[in-house]
């Protein structure tokens, strides 16, 4: 035990005499673990946006076999009887507290220079209710649309993004125009990205009849979507899918994420194998470098295990080096950056990078299994090199 | 150029050495002709389309259709050779994973706006006569094996039926394929007949979705886009009007700002890649310089061994990128004929301009230092391993 | 004696390690003939491979002159001296100083790499350089496949192919044994004597230093004895 220590210590010392090569292994993995770490932390990102949005006691109704509110119809005859469903909570007034929706999807300029797109966003229009049996929906600038005027009041998210998009600015849609009357939050999640309205107002804009997308409505509890599901199916006019709206909105960004999650696996496994053969290279050669020490320690009595943790040990701290490395420049240059793409509703969803520890944490163990593996073929030819030949090599 | 074997000879001098680092320059240049790739469909220079072919959308959205009536009002403008129309079905294949787009479109019209793409007569006959009769284009037949006559059943995440069902039955009339090589840009979509469409769905009757326009010069686009935009000003079915080429280039934008983190990436790649083989060749340097010593008393000369050494770095640069780049368009052409939702990417001639600039330049920027060192080195130093 | 081919003139070599000036030949004065076969002696450090880089073109004096056959060297630029190099010096070393990677017959061809001849042309002379040194079935071996004798009839072959005014030797049996090192002298010998080759060479070995027409020894920096024929 104690000669191991002393080899590993002795060769560790003589490390920064090898910087050149030693640097290339703590950047190459450096760059293989930032790369890794902020293509994660945009999926990371979305899908937090999209998992924040929603609550469980709230049920969402969207017509039977649509994936997206986009491509739901609920035609207005089944909007009354949705509205007076089991399990859905009424106010002061004995009104059921559920908004009847629509989701219309307009364009609006992001972007300068060759990024600049026309891209869609989510105009909403809620019912007064929709505003009640949403409390983490909170006013920071200016006030709400009036229904009946067309006025919209816009997510923070969406602000910040999407052109002229400001408090007191008019956006034009189908020939008419819209004032911007205030910015509310949401806790971050997807309904920043939206423009909101009054829902008749979006209803007779938009010339949507009175069908709505969606209904969002609030439960006595999460609990109570099961005697909504069982309500649903009995009712044969019912041609709709009743699901909590946390559910929904999880679901939306699973195909981000198993895209950019494919995306982050081609690539950084690509990386992670050209920084493997970088890795290699250098161990061999600090290897080859120690050649004559290590055959004198053999020739001394020392073990080959001894030899081989000590080249391991090297190889691993450096890695280790590099995975550090590598997780600070992703969450200096990442962390928090705001960007926005195309949601599965077809309309954009603003988020921003997370680098979380968890993703950090991945990010190390590529890095330290990118130095065993480069570190353990040069350990082993070090330990099984013939004494007396390496001896007489100069 | 008799200096090769020698060159050779040196690069093969610590075989593992130089396979390492021809590996890991594979592995940078694969993934910078993947990324690159994928980048050039963010600029559209990856992009066949014609350039007489406009779309007009609704201004507020390409998903809000447009009204039929605007269509004659359009075709009355001059310089239009073709109009036809397409509504975007959105079905679904038997799993959400072989998504391809389907559009409804009139067939008399279709064959005489998308002239770049053909169908043997036949074949279009049998379209025209039956009502569920589809084409597709060869690229999709292929990757689902589809023959004329195969039943081809979709589930349609937008148009319910009559009934409020959403299970639509279509069977295969026809494959369109390229008039000249790569002509159709079209190969993965399938059209189905507006007629039927229009009538069996359960609302939106009298709806176009987006016009496609065929005009006779493409240099008259802009105007003419402008002529139909101005027809529709101020009314709630106000339009928008772009070649197909910018319709397309701001749909693939609007995926965000991929391709600044794309280039990050590629960044990040070429800068460890640039270290590692820096690190390498220098090394290789460093041991070679007896022999170097021993070449100028040979009489080589200082520039000589410059160049030597540059030559070298740039041989093991310009091998390793070759490979890789060679890969990358192995892995592409694979990845287009997957059955995946990305759209099929290619290394157009740009992305090899700066696969070979980048070839080039890695092999300098990394030659130079050992190159000079090797230029520097005194004679009677090197011999006697000072 | 015939005219000289090598005249060194006042000579001074001072090297400079850090701030410590080391003087290796002061003011010295030698002539080599055309067609001699020189040995230089002399213990240690006395100056012997420095003498021989500053007549090879390989080192520059600080001070006197080195005129080789007729033409001054001790003011040649860089390139102008390896191109001199190319033409009239061919060198043999202690340790053979051979590529590794190359074989020996691509290892004799190098120094015509710098002249104009076709590819053809090198290899027929490199075959004949070969076969002049005795080795030419070994023409496809690398240098680890030879022998250390046969090593260094590759590296004076290497040194005649271009034909050079002179052969420069530092040591050329240092590293054999008697038999070996004989076989080489002998064939330096036959060199001198038949092709009419003007060799210099260094040795610390007597017996060797008989091969030689004439023995030059040195002591710290300075001819002790010369001309001993
Ligand atoms: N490049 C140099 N820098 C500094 N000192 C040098 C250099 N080259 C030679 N010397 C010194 O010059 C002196 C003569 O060296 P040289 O190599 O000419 O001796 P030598 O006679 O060839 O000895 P040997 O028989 O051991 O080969 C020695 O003291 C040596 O240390
Ligand atoms: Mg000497």
């Amino acid at each position: 035990m104690k000669q191991i220590f002393a080899i590993i210590w002795m060769n560790l010392r003589a490390v920064p005499q090898r910087a050149g090569s030693s640097l290339v292994i703590v950047i190459g993995i450096a760059g293989v673990v930032a790369v890794l770490v902020a293509l994660l932390a945009m999926a990371q990102g979305f899908g937090a946006t999209l998992k924040a949005t929603g609550k469980a006691d709230r049920v969402m109704f969207l017509s039977a076999g649509v994936t997206a509110e986009l491509s739901s119809v609920l035609v207005p005859d089944i909007v009354p009887v949705l509205r007076e469903l089991p399990g859905i909570v009424r106010d002061a007034d004995g009104r059921p507290l559920a908004s009847a929706e629509v989701v219309v999807i307009t364009e609006l300029r992001r972007g300068n220079g060759a990024q600049r797109a026309d891209v869609n966003v989510s105009l909403r229009g809620v019912e007064p209710a929709g505003l009640k049996l949403r409390p983490e929906v909170r006013l920071v600038e200016g006030r709400w649309f009036t229904p009946g005027l067309r006025e919209i009041t816009v997510g923070q998210s969406a602000a910040r993004q999407f052109e002229g998009v400001k408090l007191g600015a008019t956006l034009k849609f189908r020939g008419s125009e819209w004032t911007v009357v205030g910015t509310f939050v949401s806790d971050g999640d997807a309904h920043e990205s939206e423009l909101w309205t009054d829902a008749d107002t979006a209803r007779s804009a938009f010339g949507r009849g009175s069908s709505a997308s969606s209904l969002v409505a609030q439960m006595a509890s999460a609990t109570a979507i099961d005697t909504i599901k069982a309500a649903v199916k009995a009712d044969p006019r019912l041609q709709v899918d009743a699901m909590p709206e946390l559910e929904y909105f999880a679901s939306q960004s699973k195909q981000f994420t198993e895209q950019i999650g494919l995306l982050t696996g081609v690539v950084a496994a690509i990386m992670a194998i050209g920084a493997l053969f970088g890795a290699l290279n250098s161990m061999y050669s600090a290897v080859s470098t120690r050649q004559v020490e290590i055959a004198t320690l053999r020739a001394i009595g020392f073990g080959g295990l001894p030899v081989v943790l000590s080249v391991l040990a090297e190889a691993m701290l450096l890695a280790l080096a590099g995975g550090v490395l590598g997780g600070l420049i992703a969450y200096v240059l990442f962390n928090n950056m705001s960007v926005s793409t195309l949601g599965s509703n077809f309309t954009q969803v603003a988020f921003n990078f997370a680098v979380t520890p968890a993703l950090m944490e991945k990010g190390l163990s590529w890095a330290l299994a990118i130095g065993l593996l480069g570190g353990l073929p040069p350990a082993l030819k070090a330990a099984r090199q013939p004494v007396v030949e390496a001896l007489r090599a100069k | 150029m008799k200096y090769f074997p020698l060159l050779w000879a040196t690069l093969w001098r610590k075989k593992a050495r130089t396979i390492l680092t021809l590996l890991s320059l594979v592995t940078a240049f694969l993934l910078l002709g993947l990324l690159q790739a994928a980048n050039s469909l963010f600029s559209g220079d990856s992009q066949r389309l014609s350039a007489n072919l406009l779309i007009t959308q609704a201004r507020v959205s390409f998903t809000s259709p447009l009204p039929m009536r605007h269509l004659s009002q359009i075709e009355a403008i001059p310089g239009i050779e073709q109009i036809s129309w397409s509504q975007f079905f959105g079905g679904i294949y038997k799993d959400e994973k072989n998504f391809f787009p389907q559009f409804a479109v009139d067939p008399d019209r279709w064959l005489k706006t998308f002239t770049e793409c053909r169908m043997p007569a036949g074949q279009a006959t049998a379209w025209k006569s039956s009502r569920t009769a589809v084409i597709a284009g060869r690229g999709l037949a292929d990757r689902f094996g589809w023959k004329v006559g195969d039943p081809i059943p979709l589930k349609s995440q937008i148009w319910p039926l009559k009934d409020g069902t959403r299970a639509w039955n279509f069977e295969l009339a026809g494959i369109f394929e390229d008039v000249t090589e790569g002509s159709c840009p079209r190969m993965g979509n399938m059209y189905l007949r507006y007629d039927y469409f229009d009538e069996a769905r359960q609302y939106g009757q009298g709806t176009a979705g987006i016009f496609v326009v065929r005009i006779k010069d493409p240099n008259q686009s802009e105007a003419i886009s402008r002529s139909i935009d101005v027809l529709f000003e101020n009314s709630p079915d106000e339009t928008k009007t772009q070649t197909e080429k910018e319709f397309q280039l701001n749909f693939v934008r609007q995926i965000g700002n991929l391709s600044l983190i794309l280039n990050a990436i590629l960044g990040a790649v070429f800068f460890t890649i640039l270290m590692l083989t820096g690190n390498t060749m220098s090394q290789a340097v460093r041991e070679r310089i007896p022999e170097l010593a021993v070449l100028k008393t040979l009489g080589f000369s200082n520039h000589m061994l410059l160049l030597l050494v540059i030559a070298e770095s740039m041989l093991i640069s310009v091998l390793g990128g070759l490979l890789g780049m060679g890969l990358a368009a192995l892995v592409m052409e694979g990845l287009a004929h997957a059955p995946t939702q990305f759209p099929p990417i290619t290394a157009s001639v740009q992305v090899w301009q700066i696969a070979f600039a980048s070839m080039f330049g890695v092999g300098f920027l990394v030659g130079l230092p050992p190159a000079l060192r090797a230029m520097r080195l005194s004679i009677v130093d090197g011999l006697s391993g000072r | 004696m015939s005219k000289a081919i090598v005249e060194i003139k006042q000579v001074s070599k001072t090297y400079t390690r850090g701030k410590q000036k080391v003087e290796v030949l002061t003011a010295l004065d030698l002539e080599v003939a055309k067609g001699d076969f020189l040995a230089l002696m002399g213990p240690s450090g006395s100056g012997k491979t420095t003498l021989l880089n500053l007549i090879g073109g390989l080192d520059q004096p600080t001070a006197g002159q080195v005129l080789v056959d007729g033409q001054r060297i001790d003011n040649l630029g860089s390139s102008a001296l390896a191109a001199w190099r190319a033409r009239h010096v061919g060198f043999v070393f202690q340790f053979y100083n051979l590529m590794p990677m190359l074989t020996a017959q691509k290892n004799v061809e190098l120094p015509l790499l710098l002249t104009n001849l076709s590819g053809a042309e090198r290899a027929q002379r490199a075959r004949i350089a070969l076969t002049v040194v005795g080795l030419a079935d070994r023409a496809s071996h690398k240098p680890n496949e030879l022998s250390g004798g046969q090593a260094q009839r590759v590296a004076i072959a290497r040194a005649l192919v271009a034909d050079p005014t002179l052969l420069v030797c530092d040591e050329p049996t240092g590293d054999l044994d008697r038999r070996t090192a004989d076989e080489i002298l002998g064939l330096l010998q036959t060199l001198n004597r038949e092709h009419g080759k003007t060799i210099i060479m260094v040795t610390h070995d007597p017996k060797a230093a008989e091969y030689a027409t004439h023995q030059v020894h040195m002591d710290k920096g300075a001819v002790a004895i010369g001309e001993v024929p």
